[in-house]
């Protein structure tokens, strides 16, 4: 277990360190413009952003530039191209807006794609199974700020119905009922893609594990059919499951609902991320990027030692 | 170098031939212990002749098999085709002796291509060594499908549409697409019923007259090794055992393992299975990652003594072509001691 | 005369597909009695299996239709709901099957599998429930069962396997031990090992085996009666020694003839029954084995009865032809033609 950690954490490092580089490459190439000319703003003069590019280190190598980023955001101190803002702590106002929405959908989508997953593949062939699998693939074929769109308009605030507030996010410490009330479109918005996913990806490992040798000889044994869905095809019907949820939490965690935090003005660290993209400002994506790098990085650990523990055919490698 | 057989020559031989798999594990992935699959086998098969490899799980059998066809890379050993050691042959080198050497597998719902058609799976070999245009390929397709029992009607059809004796058919006639000199078959009846199995030994047979093919026979049924074979070896953890002519094996095995084996096999006949002696072997066929010291059959062997467990007997000809590795060998007169020769030349 | 377990009579099983109606069993009558074994010979599509899933159950579907009757103990266990059913299993009859590795979950112990069976049909705490299993494998020969009986299932090699899945059959002590092909997936060695130890086990447990296999020779060692099947139906039942040395069947001829055997001299063709099995869906009109059978004649498009033409009574089989024919063609096949010249 140690030499396993200690390998994945290596591996982890040069991962983190790769994606940075990838990051800081496509900046580079991608035409968009001098960052100097936009950090000077509407009224500078050419003498203005030569001293920013000095400043700033733009006339610098490239690999200089990267260097120099890294220890910035390291040490704390970097700093936005447009607003000057400290990125940092822009991040660290997002985290309770990107964390409330992450774990809000994810039990949602958990419980509820578990939920028809088990029903449809218990009712296979049956009407309701088609009906669910229908539902399924609308939910999965949705594209997320569509959804969030159209919901706006008819459930929130200035739509159709008012029923929800139409955006933006509550503090849980300021308000806990409207921190409620604001987060359930977006979470429901979010969760829908995931429920139609899992259930069918649920659906499909149950019947295949309905038909497997030791369910049969479950059956030969004399276990009721409840047991022997629960004990025996659930419980190996999950584990694909389980390990897809650690990562499509880490991404969710990490910024990685963009769209549906953008569509509903969360302030979230996806939101910011979707903000630095449009002003191409390289900092605040950078410093996103890593972010969520690190989650997905963790968590997939997370993932295999849990999966290990689920099914001890395997051992972490 | 000579590309065609010698007289007398063997078709094929290997010489001390080893593959081992490592096992990694640590920080570094360093190779802590080894599967030593197979473990120094010696033989030559002569063009025309069928040698039988028969054993249980874990004795490599089938991991020879894939070796000497470069399937797997030895670990170490020779392999001499046709009198050239193609063991170190790099891809471009072996592509041309691909055609010379063939595979039939075991199983016949997983050795098919599911996507592709029949006339596809057998004739894309001909595709790749770029031997004749698209109408000679099928012509020749059509013709490898009569041969093997099948009709060229079946051309279009997938392999989910055939039962398993006519996959097992398909298997075989891809293999003869590109006239090898050499077929290594895998357990290529074991997966059928008894009635399609004999057909298809029967099969194998016509075709052996037919294309002059040479075969090495990997079965673990000593009753179908007996049936197809000039020559069995016997394997056990890696190693050979016991090698003769096949006849000759069933009426005076040597070597303990081969006797327990023989007595394992269930007859069917009432009265003898009552009479006959079973030999029942206790415990289970050890790993080949940690194989016995000495003689690797010494824990389970009831003739052993102090010497099986600390000396590795060497294989040692008996007279008549018939080769054991025993420190106390069975059938054997007192008179005739080894003649000490340890090749394994097949019959002259 | 052993007290009679099991009476099957006239047992059909058909199952709806989306290609027509499969007549998986088509008319199949036995009787068990404890302390014997049964064999059930046959090929592929035969039926074999499904009679055996059938007796435990394991076969009810919305798409199978049942006609017959299977009494144990003098209860039609077709007419048993399913509940009840599961009262059955396990307690009163037992079955192992082919592939020992798939067929134990592999995500729990050994032990952990063996109490659950136990536990489904006995009201006893969980401790004396493991005590028993453990018990169960030292009998069925499982070395050190104190720390085994925490192993999972990947932790045991094939043969070691099986004798578990025998220890979870025989845990509530069934008086019927099913096995289906037990030996198909083992070593030829460890094969010797598992049929011995059913065999001992029977006598131990007082139960009877209904052991089912394509492999004559198996049969031919442990069985005390053998049924040969072919397309759904029982075409030869006789004793063990009257099915090999007096066989009624070209069939069952053919199955003889087709096996390479190490007591005979080395034939120069094994015998080869032409053709394939049939398909279940399309039977053929007649007797099943007609379009295959080298001694077919024009009463064969009608299909014969299961009766009894030779002595001893207990013998039947389901062919025209004349005995005395029989006995004087069936030397060729069985004996797989010519021996080699010496």
């Amino acid at each position: 277990m140690l030499n396993f950690l200690v390998r994945r954490t290596v591996g982890a490092i040069l991962v983190i360190i790769a994606v940075t580089f990838i990051v800081f490459v496509i900046f580079i190439v991608v035409p968009g413009g001098d960052p100097a000319q936009r950090i000077a703003g509407k009224n500078a003069t050419q003498q203005n952003i030569v001293n920013i590019r000095h400043d700033w280190g733009f006339d610098r190598p490239f690999y200089v530039q990267y260097y120099k980023m890294m220890q910035k955001m390291f040490s704390g101190s970097l700093v936005s191209y447009t607003s000057q803002q400290n990125v940092l702590d822009q991040i660290k106002l997002g985290l309770p807006a990107t964390f409330s929405l992450a774990i809000g959908a994810s039990i949602i989508w958990l419980f509820f794609g578990i939920a028809v997953g088990v029903v449809s593949a218990i009712k296979a062939g049956k009407l309701s199974d088609r009906a669910i699998t229908v539902l399924a693939l609308i939910g999965v074929s949705m594209p997320v700020f569509w959804l969030g769109i159209v919901t706006r308009y008819y459930l929130a605030e200035g739509g159709l119905t008012s029923i929800f507030p139409d955006g933006e996010y509550v503090a849980l410490t300021t308000d806990p009922l409207q921190w409620f009330w604001h987060l359930v479109l977006p979470w429901c918005c979010l969760a829908v893609l995931f429920i139609g996913f899992y259930s069918r990806v649920l659906r499909g490992n149950i019947l295949d594990t309905s038909n497997e040798d030791y369910v049969r000889t479950a059956k030969a044994k004399g276990l009721t059919p409840n047991r022997i869905m629960r004990k025996h095809v659930l419980r190996l019907s999950l584990i694909p499951i389980i390990t897809l949820f650690g990562l499509d939490f880490a991404a969710v965690l990490g910024g990685g609902a963009i769209l549906t935090e953008t569509v509903f003005d969360l302030h979230g660290v996806g939101q910011y991320a979707y903000q630095s993209i449009n002003n191409f400002d390289l900092p605040p994506i950078m410093a996103v990027t890593l972010y969520g790098a690190m989650f997905i990085v963790v968590f997939s650990v997370l993932v295999d030692i849990f999966y290990a523990y689920l099914d001890p055919r395997i051992r972490p490698t | 170098m000579s590309e065609v057989a010698q007289p007398g020559q063997p078709l094929i031989e290997v010489r001390d031939i080893k593959k081992y798999f490592p096992i990694r594990s640590g920080l570094m992935q360093r190779e802590v212990a080894r599967v030593h699959a197979v473990d120094g086998v010696s033989f030559a098969v002569q063009p025309g002749e069928t040698l039988g490899l028969v054993g249980e799980s874990g004795c490599g059998k089938s991991t020879l098999g894939r070796t000497i066809v470069r399937l797997y890379e030895p670990t170490a050993g020779q392999i001499i085709f046709q009198g050239v050691p193609i063991e170190g042959h790099g891809a471009r080198k072996l592509r041309p002796l691909r055609r010379e050497m063939q595979m039939v597998f075991q199983d016949p719902y997983a050795s098919l291509n599911p996507r592709k058609r029949v006339g596809s799976i057998i004739g894309d070999p001909l595709k790749i060594h770029k031997l004749g245009d698209k109408k000679e390929r099928k012509a020749r397709v059509e013709e490898l499908l009569e041969t093997v029992g099948l009709s060229p009607e079946h051309y279009n059809r997938y392999p989910h549409e055939f039962s398993g004796g006519q996959r097992q058919r398909i298997g075989i006639a891809r293999s003869l697409a590109l006239n090898p000199k050499l077929v290594v078959a895998d357990e290529p009846v074991s997966a059928l019923d008894v009635s399609i199995q004999s057909q298809m030994l029967n099969l194998l047979e016509d075709l052996q007259n037919e294309f002059n093919l040479t075969y090495i026979f990997i079965a673990h049924d000593l009753g179908v090794v007996r049936h197809v074979s000039d020559r069995i070896a016997v394997m056990y953890l890696g190693k050979i055992v016991e090698m003769s002519p096949a006849e000759e094996l069933y009426q005076r095995p040597i070597m303990p393992y081969t006797e327990a084996l023989l007595s394992a096999v269930p007859v069917p006949d009432p009265d003898l299975a009552a009479k006959r002696e079973r030999i029942v072997l206790e415990g289970d066929v050890p790993s080949p990652i940690n194989p016995p010291s000495g003689c690797r059959f010494h824990p389970r062997c009831r003739y052993a003594t102090q010497v099986c467990s600390e000396i590795e007997p060497p294989l040692v000809e008996y007279g008549n072509g018939h080769l054991a590795a025993c420190h106390h060998p069975l059938n054997v007169d007192a008179g005739l001691t080894a003649v000490g020769s340890t090749s394994a030349e097949g019959p002259a | 005369m052993a007290e009679r377990l099991l009476e099957v009579k006239g047992l059909k099983v058909q199952f709806a597909t989306v290609d027509g109606t499969v007549k998986a069993v088509d008319g199949v009558s036995f009787e068990l009695e404890r302390g014997k074994v049964l064999g059930i010979v046959g090929e592929s599509g035969s039926g074999k299996s499904v009679t055996a899933m059938t007796l435990m159950g394991l076969t009810r579907d919305v798409n199978s239709r049942f006609e017959g009757e299977v009494v144990y103990k003098g209860k039609d266990l077709l007419q048993v709901s399913d509940t009840e059913m599961q009262q059955y299993r396990g307690a009163e009859m037992g079955m192992i099957f082919q592939d020992p590795m798939t067929s134990l979950n592999p995500v729990y112990r050994i032990g952990e599998q063996i109490v659950e069976a136990i536990r489904t049909h006995e009201k006893i705490d969980k401790r004396a429930a493991k005590n028993r299993a453990v018990e169960l494998l030292r009998q069925v020969g499982i070395p050190n069962p104190e720390m085994r009986v925490d192993d999972f299932p990947h932790q045991f090699s094939g043969g070691m396997r099986q004798r578990a899945m025998i220890a979870i059959a025989l845990s509530c002590n069934p008086d019927v031990l099913i096995a289906d092909e037990p030996t198909t997936a083992l070593d030829v060695t460890i094969q010797a090992q598992i049929i011995e130890l059913i065999d001992r086990l029977k006598d131990d447990f007082n139960s009877a085996v209904i052991l089912i296999t394509h492999d004559l020779g198996v049969v031919a060692d442990v069985a005390d009666e053998i049924i040969v099947m072919y397309a759904g139906n029982v075409v030869e039942r006789a004793a063990t020694r009257d099915l090999f040395y007096d066989p009624q069947m070209p069939y069952t001829w053919g199955l003889l003839g087709s096996i390479p055997r190490l007591d005979r001299p080395r034939p120069e063709r094994l015998h080869s029954i032409t053709g394939s099995p049939p398909s279940l869906i399309n039977l053929p009109q007649g007797c099943a084995f007609r379009p295959r059978c080298p001694h077919a004649f024009d009463r064969c498009t009608q299909r014969p009865p299961l009766e009894n033409h030779v002595d001893p009574p207990s013998h039947l089989d389901r062919c025209w032809l004349d005995v005395e024919y029989k006995r004087a063609h069936r030397g060729d096949t069985i004996a797989g033609g010519k021996p080699e010249a010496a």
